[in-house]
């Protein structure tokens, strides 16, 4: 079976040394760790955000960077759909604009509202189709950004700490809702956190991170995933 | 009422507002002034102004915009020696502006010859040179204030929309320009008011030729020699004033 990734890569900025290897294969992996610990650097090295100076990343078996090769696909050639910490919608267009802005498998204006508006229905934001984002609160937000992240059938979703910002009871709820759209939605999916609650709520593998490293890494048990997923190092820290 | 209009109703509006304003300005002027006999006077400079200063607007704006938007995000040694040069018609007297204009758009030199058999029409003391002059003293306002304007967007937003799978032309359409509208709308208007008020290079390049080339503010001079100059002075500066504030609010309706 094709991974749906493969990281092996370094770089450095500062005195600060990122160097991690790990596999994903299906469901939802945790990248969790305390903050400088890599964790969303790791994200905009998968997302092409960043450049690493050495080492891999595989996309469902495409390399997407290669150093050696010299191979570096841009952000918007990844097939990726991402969730940032807050969100980062854009601020001058309403919600379903945002929402469509990101289809990439449907050329027509008329196609492109309408998925937009069954993914809003999905994670139960469609009441607030034609509000901009500027009236939306933190957690409608991420209602929001997560149906965008999901709309343009991506290979594999990335989320930057999506809940963070949450006061603890739209966080909680947010989980459930993260964690089953996810999960229905069949995409592969990589979570930023330093919360250990939340590491276990949402993911089905954890990857541990300190200090530029992967220190560690277990499957979480759960009864509502059938076949356990995985994600394996290749060696904690080395590429 | 007018708070209750939606977004579009409000610009048409206020697209309504600046012509109706600018005649309001003529008929106050007029009523001020006691006197009516003067309208033919004015009248030919004012439209000749308006058939310059929207031109060269939209092409000081579109090259300016271009040329702002390449030096906020272009990673090139020389950006800052370029923008300087950019901004040359802001620094050097207008009539030394004029006068390169003048020796390179003028028939008898090599520049002005091959620009004057490729476009088909001789490009000096005429509208057409009108327009150049304004769009070159407009143009390093709108590429300035589009460069600052573009460089205040967060680029999170844009890698954002990287993420979402569109392209750098389309993250410029659809995300940097139109957060960077307000800052670009005040370089129009800025870039708009240059135009409609040039001089020196406008009187190089166009000469004051009564009837064709013979703008606003080319006439405000000639109304210092003319017994009906306070009336002049006052239309000029009663539509100038209304023509900027119609301007200056349809840049904040559309920021």
């Amino acid at each position: 079976m094709t991974a749906a990734l493969e990281v092996a890569v370094t770089r450095r900025i500062g005195e600060f040394e990122l160097d991690v290897a790990f596999t994903v294969e299906s469901g939802i992996t945790v990248l969790f760790g305390p903050s400088g610990a890599g964790k969303t650097l790791t994200l905009a090295l998968i997302a092409g955000i960043i450049s690493p100076d050495d080492g891999t990343i595989a996309i469902n078996g495409e390399p997407v960077t290669d150093v050696a090769r010299r191979i570096n696909v841009s952000t918007q050639e990844r097939r990726i759909g991402m969730v940032f910490q807050d969100g980062l919608l854009l601020p001058h267009r309403t919600v379903i604009d945002n929402v469509a802005l990101a289809v990439r498998q449907a050329r027509g204006r008329h196609e492109r509202r309408s998925l937009a508006r069954g993914w809003l229905e999905r994670v139960g934001a469609d009441g607030w189709a034609d509000r901009r984002p500027g009236s939306l609160s933190g957690g409608q937000r991420q209602r929001v950004a997560l149906a965008r992240g999901l709309v343009g059938d991506p290979a594999l979703v990335l989320l930057d700490e999506p809940l963070s910002s949450l006061d603890s009871a739209v966080r909680r709820e947010l989980r459930a809702l993260i964690r089953d759209v996810l999960v229905s939605s069949g995409v592969p999916a990589v979570v930023v956190t330093h919360d250990a609650e939340e590491a276990d709520e949402l993911g089905d593998a954890v990857i541990e991170y300190h200090d530029g490293r992967v220190t560690g890494r277990r499957v979480v048990a759960r009864p509502d995933t059938p076949a356990p997923p995985s994600a394996e190092t290749d060696g904690f820290g080395s590429t | 009422m007018a708070l209750a209009l939606g977004g579009r109703q409000r610009k048409a509006v206020l697209l309504a507002a600046v012509p109706v304003g600018i005649g309001l300005g003529f008929g106050v002027a007029h009523l001020l002034s006691g006197s009516i006999a003067y309208w033919g006077v004015v009248s030919g400079p004012f439209w000749l102004s308006l058939r310059v200063a929207v031109p060269a607007t939209v092409i000081a704006g579109v090259t300016g915009v271009a040329a702002g938007y390449v030096l906020a995000k272009g990673r090139f040694p020389g950006r800052n020696v370029l923008e300087a040069l950019g901004s040359l018609p802001i620094i050097l007297p207008p009539t030394v502006i004029g006068f390169y204009l003048l020796e390179v758009l003028s028939p008898g030199t090599r520049v002005g010859g091959f620009l004057t058999r490729v476009s088909g029409h001789v490009l000096v003391y005429n509208v057409a040179g009108c327009i150049i002059a304004a769009s070159v003293a407009a143009f390093p306002f709108c590429m300035r204030a589009a460069r600052a304007a573009i460089e205040g967007v967060d680029p999170q937003l844009e890698q954002a929309a990287r993420t979402m799978g569109l392209s750098p032309t389309r993250v410029a359409s659809k995300v940097t320009l139109p957060l960077a509208r307000r800052g670009i709308s005040a370089g129009l208007t800025i870039g708009c008011a240059r135009a409609l008020g040039e001089y020196g290079a406008t009187l190089m390049v166009g000469g004051d030729i009564n009837g064709r080339t013979r703008t606003l503010s080319l006439a405000i001079l000639d109304s210092f020699t003319a017994p009906e100059k306070n009336t002049m002075l006052l239309i000029l500066v009663l539509v100038a004033v209304t023509a900027m504030t119609g301007v200056g609010l349809l840049g904040r309706s559309r920021a």
